[in-house]
């Protein structure tokens, strides 16, 4: 069964092949024997999990079944969960129980989805390795001395090693498509504002976005409509239908004009991966795309302007782990300001602290205009390259990360070249676009991401060409070894 | 932009931070590495470019002035670490 896409499976409880109560009991049987070697589960939430597919089985009996009811995922551990620990992988919030849902996991509810638990990141999603958890590492389960990639690491190991049909991730800089590309699998983050951050702990909220990890495009579609809609509760969401992603997949690339960014080939990206993403390029030609190069200039500038604003927005986001509501406390603090400061020191990883000083930094008095407002100048700039090229091209496509997975160890102990994983990907949130990534080819035993990047609102279009390409391709079928 | 060791425990208090006193070499070592990459930023002429503060330019919504949460004081600190008779505690603020 763990075989199947998320839409195969959805056909199958459809037909009465099988029940949601075998099926989450087939993942949750696959998560106990196999998550040893991963690591990528924080909690396993298996009692609620059957009570949940119980209900989906019932709901079907009534006839009230969608699409998605009684199918399995697991959520990344930044989105609340009423009831269930919600730990964003960081000490400070290991005892946090969400008192509430965040609206991603509402949704999910509302369509009959099963939670198989709660997934593995980066500490408060900050990081490109998810080797800042607090609850250690994930493996990569092509090749377990590598990375997943982060900060959805965990969502994309579960669903690449099919202990999970799918999974959602969040994306601020590439924490959904950087996992996705390193673990071999599909994941999509939507336009800024398209799925509600409400209740999905924040980091950088003018760059946040939650989107769907699964093995296929199709899959991605399905879960997109279920988690995507206006939401009066997140101020930045965007009152705009929901298209049906679904209907969407089925017309030919004939006339398609693909543009590929210059930039995103030049030093830096590594010849076998190039190779791949050309030979992916190849086949969108067979397809009938037209392909052209473009020009975004100001893309060497993204990382830098990425760590003004990220850190800038996380310093002040997190400053509301204080120690005194929820979360962390140091014992025996001697007054106010030392429980302030050890509840911190003591409850965020290096990595968190480092962003949130950086951040200080940069908004501290008389820096503003020589970083945060510049930063912000510069995310016009960017955009802008966007803009231009969606004048003559309907989607960009290049590499993913530069690199296939790196070594667990390799980047740790700096800081600027663990950030420098996400060059390619970091434009997209600034300038707030949609952003894809696909299983394109190896190099070796380890996966290479194609990326796809469309114009506002375009999910649709970007799904559909991702499809396009899996039905002539098979590497989003391919399955890591060890865990048949 | 190098930081010294008093420009990072200066940045450790006002983030309200402890860290250790073995620890800040390193942070300063990391944190002026990344500002150092921050400061690529410097050489493009940003004179006269609006900055931007939502890709969609969009405005801050508004609603209907009226009642929509409901009171969940007991449900919310029950999470809490230490409270007492409906309030947080925190350490004694005035002698």
């Amino acid at each position: 069964m763990h075989d199947k896409t998320l839409a195969e499976l959805s056909a199958g409880l459809a037909a009465g092949e099988f029940s949601s109560v075998e099926l989450t009991r087939h993942f949750l049987g696959r998560i106990e024997r196999f998550d040893g070697q991963l690591n990528s589960f924080i909690t396993v939430t298996a009692e609620p999990a059957l009570a949940q597919a119980l209900a989906a089985d019932e709901r079907r009996r009534r006839g009230e079944a969608g699409p998605l009811t009684g199918i399995p995922l697991a959520q990344k551990d930044i989105f609340c969960t009423d009831g269930v620990r919600t730990s964003c992988a960081s000490k400070m919030l290991d005892n946090f129980i969400a008192p509430y849902d965040a609206t991603v996991v509402a949704q999910c509810n509302a369509a009959g989805m099963v939670m198989l638990g709660k997934t593995n990141m980066d500490e408060f999603a900050m990081g490109s390795s998810n080797e800042t958890s607090y609850f250690g590492p994930v493996k990569n389960p092509w090749d377990t001395v590598a990375v997943p990639g982060g900060s959805s690491g965990g969502s994309a190991a579960a669903v690449a090693a099919r202990l999970t049909p799918a999974a959602t991730g969040t994306d601020t800089g590439g924490s959904i498509r950087q996992p996705a590309a390193l673990c071999g699998i599909s994941g999509i983050k939507p336009t800024y504002g398209r799925v509600s951050r409400y209740g999905m702990i924040a980091f950088a909220s003018s760059l946040d976005q939650a989107g769907p990890m699964a093995r296929t495009a199709e899959d991605c579609a399905l879960l997109l409509g279920a988690i995507a809609g206006f939401d009066p509760r997140d101020s930045t969401s965007v009152e705009r239908e929901v298209p049906d992603y679904r209907a969407a997949l089925g017309n030919d690339l004939k006339g398609l004009k693909i543009g590929l960014p210059k930039e995103y080939f030049g030093a830096g990206l590594d010849p076998a991966v190039a190779q791949a993403v050309e030979a992916a390029i190849n086949e969108y030609r067979k397809l009938g795309a037209e392909v052209v190069e473009i020009s975004l200039p100001n893309t060497g500038l993204a990382v830098p302007t990425y760590y003004v604003v990220a850190p800038a927005e996380c310093s002040s986001n997190l400053s509301r782990m204080d120690g005194v509501r929820f979360g962390y406390r140091c014992d025996n603090p001697k007054d106010l300001e030392d429980l302030y400061k050890r509840s911190r020191g003591e409850g965020f990883g290096p990595e968190v602290k480092r962003r949130i000083m950086i951040g200080t930094y940069a908004l501290s008095a008389g820096y503003y205009d020589a970083y945060y407002l510049k930063a912000q100048q510069m995310r016009q700039l960017i955009s802008d390259d966007f803009r231009r090229a969606f004048e003559t091209v309907d989607v960009i496509m290049g590499p993913t990360s530069p690199t296939v997975a790196f070594n667990a160890g390799e980047k740790t102990d700096d800081p600027v070249a663990m950030y420098l994983a996400d060059v390619y990907t970091i434009a997209a949130n600034l300038a707030g676009l949609p952003g894809m990534s696909i299983p394109a080819g190896f190099v070796g035993n380890r996966p290479v991401g194609l990326q796809l990047i469309g114009n506002y609102f375009d999910e649709a279009r970007l799904l559909n060409v991702a499809h396009q390409y899996q039905l002539t391709t098979d590497w989003h079928q391919r399955a890591p070894q060890g865990f048949e | 932009m190098a930081l010294e060791r008093k420009d990072v425990e200066n940045i450790a208090h006002l983030a309200r931070l402890a860290i250790s006193e073995a620890d800040i070499p390193e942070y300063a070592r990391n944190l002026s590495s990344i500002l150092a990459l921050v400061e690529q930023m410097s050489a493009v002429d940003t004179t006269g470019v609006h900055p931007m503060a939502h890709p969609l330019d969009a405005t801050q919504r508004l609603r209907e002035d009226v009642v929509t949460e409901t009171d969940q004081r007991e449900h919310f600190q029950a999470i809490a670490p230490a409270v007492e008779a409906g309030l947080y505690l925190v350490p004694k603020v005035i002698e």
